[in-house]
């Protein structure tokens, strides 16, 4: 037994040895595997247990597996720091000094590339000409945050807590203040209060952005989408001002020939409110399946804004009258570009992008 | 919302064509979501009595069958049901019968044996199932009508369209036959008009059931009705048609009507009973904190006291009012008495309880969206008609009604409806006539600016509501389209910030990178693995996990979709992507910091790529990414771009430098830390460039006045000098150029070489400095002080010129 115990603390001073006596990350490596492996010195030791009672064997294993385990540590600690090391001569050998790049001639970014042109995301290209088409026909492109809490995104819409409209939109909510204050906004219409509560009007503004449901992802919804959304709020502001407005756009938009109509519809912050369906841009209204042969495809919503609203944002609607809409860019990418599955626009497939 | 024609024409006639219809409920925001035919195809089907009934002599699941299809027969038919016998009467479907779904019925032979047509199954003729039915044949009732009578007719089956309706939150009065009709009658300009309602008067000798309400708020009518000699057994086939077009399954008689006035009328009600309910009557309160309530499918809910108890007259609980019933006084086939309950409750209550239990029903939808608070006693009074019309329920009796109501049960209120500000808010032209014309078929009582709401459409509360009614009535359609007037001058246009995001992407988008979108969420570890810190927004409620955390980085997502595109043998790849990332708040703020970010993410292929027969070099990730940002420094005009050397979370230490305009900075320039690529299972080397749109747009750009263009020659001058690895060449450069004054027009590093003949630790540079002045053409000696001033200079930062 103590002749055991010797070689124990025999083959642990030597493995020790064997570990320390390393230059480099590979030499440690194959010093750990021969001092750590099957055949090192202390796993040979086991096989000695044989000819022992089985009290003494398993005093006997234990002390050999925690002579193992004593060394294991130690060559995990050393491990790391050649590791380390190495990660500093590689640094150090592969210092570049970012100045040389910048203070030779300026090159194309991709030389060896022979992919030509990039291109810009299907959804940016639609955003930009919708920003486009609104800032041809007098409109300014504002933006908002994306987090925000509970008053712009419900409240000053017309949506007190409680308010059973709150289920047309499955919220995600933020680990932030108090539960259920802090949300990810579930349309932009949070820029139209923040715009309408800086007070400077007239307003005619567009606000496209990212918006968030919680809403399991399929061939037509995402999770993470973007909308754009229009605010008018001026003197003498009509229900039919607004149906001209989005006719107008349909056919700048679309195409001449291209019309919108409207069917009573409810949004909690607008009364009238609206559906407003366009000619279908596949068939320009003959009928087909992507319009399921009515000729005409829902875009979005509408309406006057709602009294309610302009109380929240201080804006007398007796003196006022205005209107918003909304729609969905993905979903107006996906109706014009026939995309099957709008799940494509998330996985950034380069055959997929370099198309649009 | 389901709704059966034949069904709406209780309430008027509905004489136009079924396109007709469609087209005016979706004018009227009644949205048609589907239109189905049904009740066709049965043209053909008769009623057949089973004669007799063989084995098939070939074959052992079929069976020929002898039938009395109306002439004697006997006529064979070979059928593979069980569950009918001798006797019975079943549909049959002849020879050259047309089923529903277009399926036209052949003679043919089956195992050697003619079928002479088929025997229909109830699912085969789109027909309800009888409740109790064994699988197999439609086993019509035993004297149902003689062979040979048309199905149709036998079971009193009309050709009916349903429509499907999408009835929006703000139409609760939509979500019945009655309110459907009434919107359809009002826009074909006919008459709506209620169903005769019995005149059998309640007998006494029934009583009243005790009613007491504690919680008014939460209930503020309750009526009771206790009735008894109820009909057994199931529903006559009409109401059992029509519940079943309008999308509810037919149970009993009793049932049956009681979802029959809810989907007729739109009141919810509930039918306890009356053996059941301690005490035999009704207590309505409050439920208390450790309640709980058995709901009739089988969950326990625990109430509390912001919630409407339904309770028997003894205290214990039978139903969360407005939402569910209980287990314990539900109806079943040994009822004798019951207690029908016809209440309205506080809509808000209602969503709040419903919210809280994660219950919902038919009648908290409407409950909650608003239901007419004077619809109790006709509600109560077409129940027991519809029972007491049933065979059966000849000898129904009822008791009086008892109503408790409470203060707070609202009326329908006056408004004041101005004509001229219709005619402003909708931009047209109509009279105060014109405005009663279309308000008074709904049942708004007009009388010069005031405006009665009926009780039906409560939701209706301001001015806006009125005029959202004239302009349903008057058609969307019709409502000329105008181009604002405004006023005043205004024009459009997009922000600086917006036209320099758009440069932003024109310029890397020509550089030849794709842009990409990448989703806000991360999952956790994802921030870890690209060596960033790990600090996050949290989303309280994500749909999965891996969605669980908002970027604070667009480096995750971007190094998530080179992968993506290696993983489908996709290489030679360049990205970028500008989105906001996300930071826990600022201290005494709740909303989390958001920033506008540029990300440009690329990866070299190995080799030569597919297109290209240029081996990239070995350092094209890192040149590449330094290159963006030249390029866009220079598209964007900054003022005095710079990198400067320094370490940068997640990029390589030795290739990393933060980039700034002037003193500020705007981001970080490198490549990717060699142990993020395999982090995320990437090879090769990564090029990276993050820049904050929010800070580029806070910095100066250089002017755009035109500065003079000389018209002399040039000269150039080339020094190479020995400079220490840690001095960096854009100092040596900037020494360079500040030594040469207005005189110098550019300074081009254009070689670097390191090795045995400039020693260790140092490296050569080579630099060309073009010189032009303004007015005239310098001169050898002026070229000759220029250079020493250079080495001078260049002495300055430790450069030596290399002998």
């Amino acid at each position: 037994m103590t002749d055991l115990a010797d070689s124990i603390a025999a083959a642990l001073e030597v493995g020790r040895r064997r570990l320390a006596g390393a230059s480099d990350l590979d030499s440690f490596l194959e010093a750990r595997q021969e001092v750590l492996g099957k055949r090192s010195a202390i796993a040979q030791l086991n096989t000695r247990l044989g000819g022992l009672d089985p009290d003494q064997r398993r005093d006997a294993g234990a002390a050999i597996n925690g002579a193992r385990r004593t060394l294991a540590d130690e060559a995990d600690a050393l491990q790391e720091k050649w590791e380390a090391r190495r990660r500093e001569d590689r640094v150090a050998a592969e210092r570049l000094d970012l100045t040389e790049i910048t203070s030779g001639p300026a090159g194309p970014p991709l030389e060896w590339s022979g992919r030509g042109a990039g291109h810009l995301h299907l959804v940016t290209q639609t955003r930009d000409e919708l920003e486009d088409t609104f800032v041809a026909m007098g409109f300014t492109v504002a933006e908002g945050p994306e987090a925000e809490n509970d008053w712009y995104n419900f409240e000053a819409l017309n949506m007190p807590p409680d308010h059973p409209a709150r289920g047309m939109w499955d919220t995600l909510y933020l680990r932030l203040g108090q539960p259920g204050s802090v949300l990810l906004r579930t349309h932009t219409s949070p820029v139209q209060v923040r715009l309408m509560e800086a007070g400077r009007l007239p307003i005619y503004a567009v606000m496209p952005g990212r918006c968030y449901r919680r809403d399991t992802p399929d061939a037509r919804h995402l999770a993470v989408f973007h909308q754009i959304e229009g605010l008018v709020v001026d003197k003498g502001i009509t229900f039919g001002d607004m149906a001209g407005v989005i006719d107008a756009f349909t056919a700048a938009f679309f195409g001449e020939g291209m019309h919108a109509r409207l069917r009573p519809s409810f949004f909690p912050f607008t009364e009238p409110s609206a559906e407003f369906e366009v000619t279908c841009p596949i068939c320009a209204g003959a009928g087909c399946r992507t319009c399921s042969g009515s000729g005409w495809i829902e875009l979005g919503g509408c309406g006057m804004v709602d009294p309610n609203v302009f109380a929240s944002v201080g804006i007398d609607p007796e003196v006022y009258t205005g209107f918003a809409f909304g729609f969905g860019i993905d979903r107006l990418a996906q109706v014009r570009s026939a995309l099957p599955d709008m799940r494509a626009l998330l996985d950034n497939d380069v055959r997929f992008l370099s198309q649009f | 919302m389901k709704a059966p024609l034949s069904w709406l024409r209780d309430y008027a006639p509905l004489d136009a064509s079924v396109d007709q219809l469609t087209t005016v409920l979706s004018e009227l925001g009644l949205v048609v979501d589907g239109v189905e035919e049904v009740g066709g195809g049965l043209a053909d089907v008769v009623v057949a009595r089973v004669l007799d009934i063989r084995p098939h002599p070939d074959a052992d699941r079929i069976r020929l069958v002898d039938v009395d299809p109306g002439d004697g027969g006997p006529l064979q038919i070979v059928c593979g049901a069980w569950n009918f016998n001798v006797g019975d009467l079943v549909p049959l479907a002849p020879i050259g019968a047309v089923l529903p779904g277009d399926f036209k019925i052949a003679k043919r032979k089956m195992r050697g044996e003619v079928s002479n047509g088929m025997l229909c199954a109830a699912r085969e003729l789109e027909l309800p199932e009888p409740p109790d039915a064994t699988d197999g044949l439609l086993i019509l009732a035993p004297d149902l009508a003689p062979p040979g009578t048309p199905i149709a007719d036998a079971l009193g089956i009309e050709a009916d369209v349903v429509f499907d309706l999408d009835i929006t939150p703000n139409r609760p009065d939509a979500l019945c036959m009655a309110g459907i009709a009434r919107d359809l009658a009002a826009a074909l300009g006919e008459t709506w008009s209620w169903p005769a309602t019995s005149v059998a008067a309640p007998d006494p000798a029934l009583g009243a059931a005790p009613v007491t309400v504690s919680a008014g708020d939460l209930c503020p009518r309750f009526t009771a009705t206790v009735m008894e000699g109820l009909p057994t057994g199931p529903s006559p086939e009409w109401m059992a048609r029509r519940l079943t077009l309008a999308g509810m399954r037919p149970i009993n008689a009793v049932v049956d009507a009681s979802n029959y006035v809810m989907l007729d009328l739109g009141q919810p009600n509930h039918a306890y009973d009356l053996a059941q309910l301690g005490g035999g009557g009704i207590l309505v309160r409050r439920g208390v904190q450790g309640e709980t309530l058995v709901t009739l499918d089988d969950v326990a809910r625990a109430l509390g006291p912001d919630d409407c108890v339904i309770c028997d007259a003894d205290g214990t609980a039978v139903g969360v009012g407005g939402i569910m019933g209980g287990a314990s006084a539900e109806i079943g086939p040994d009822t004798q008495r019951v207690l029908l309950e016809c209440a309205w409750f506080d809509p808000t209550a209602i969503a709040r309880t419903g919210n809280r239990l994660g219950l919902t029903s038919e009648a908290r939808t409407r409950f909650e969206r608003g239901v007419d608070p004077g619809l109790a006693e006709r509600a109560a009074t077409r129940f027991f008609d519809l029972l007491r019309a049933i065979p059966g329920g000849e000898n129904l009796r009822r008791g009086p009604l008892v109503d408790e109501r409470d203060p707070s049960l609202p009326a329908g209120p006056e408004l004041t409806l101005r004509t001229a500000r219709v005619n402003e808010v909708l931009g047209v032209d109509l009279s105060d006539s014109d405005v009663a014309g279309y308000l008074e078929p709904l049942g708004f009582a007009v009388a010069g600016d005031r405006v009665t709401v009926p009780t039906w459409r409560l939701e209706v509360a301001r001015e806006i509501d009125l005029i959202e009614e004239v302009a349903r009535m008057y058609g969307y359609r019709r409502i000329a389209r105008t181009v604002p007037a405004g006023s005043g001058r205004r024009t459009g246009g997009l922000t600086t910030r917006q036209r320099e995001r758009r440069r932003i992407r024109a310029v890397l988008g020509g550089a030849g990178l794709d842009e990409a979108w990448t989703t806000t969420f991360l999952a956790p570890g994802d921030l870890d693995r690209a060596g960033l810190d790990p600090a996050a927004v949290e989303v309280e409620n994500p749909l999965d996990r891996s969605e669980s955390l908002l970027r604070t980085s667009l480096m995750p997502g971007l190094l998530k979709a080179l992968r993506f595109n290696l993983d489908r043998q996709l290489d030679d790849l360049a990205l970028f992507e500008i989105g906001r990332v996300f930071r826990l708040p600022a201290p005494g703020s709740v909303l989390p910091e958001e920033e506008e970010l540029l990300g440009v993410a690329v990866l070299p292929p190995a080799g030569a790529s597919l297109r290209s027969s240029v081996r990239p070099s070995a350092d094209a990730a890192v040149v590449s990414a330094v290159r963006s940002w030249q390029w866009l420094a220079s598209a964007l005009r900054l003022d005095s771009p710079a990198l400067v050397a320094g370490e940068v979370a997640g990029l390589h230490r030795g290739r990393s430098a933060r980039a700034f305009a002037g003193r500020v900075e705007l981001g970080a320039v490198g490549e990717v830390d060699p142990d993020v690529v395999s982090a995320y299972e990437l090879s090769g080397r990564v090029g990276w460039v993050s820049l904050s749109l929010d800070a580029l747009a806070g910095v100066a750009r250089r002017p755009r006045l035109v500065g003079d263009i000389s018209r002399y020659p040039a000269s150039d001058v080339d020094l190479a000098f020995v400079v220490d690895e840690a001095v960096p060449a854009a100092d040596v450069v900037a020494a360079v150029r500040s030594a040469g004054g207005d005189l110098v027009e550019d300074v081009t590093l254009f070689d670097v070489y390191r090795g045995e003949r400039v020693g260790a630790g140092v490296r050569s540079l080579a630099l060309r400095a073009r010189f032009r002045a303004l007015d005239r053409t310098l001169t050898d000696t002026e070229l000759a002080d220029l250079r020493q001033g250079l080495i001078d200079a260049a002495a300055g930062v430790g450069a030596t010129l290399r002998s």
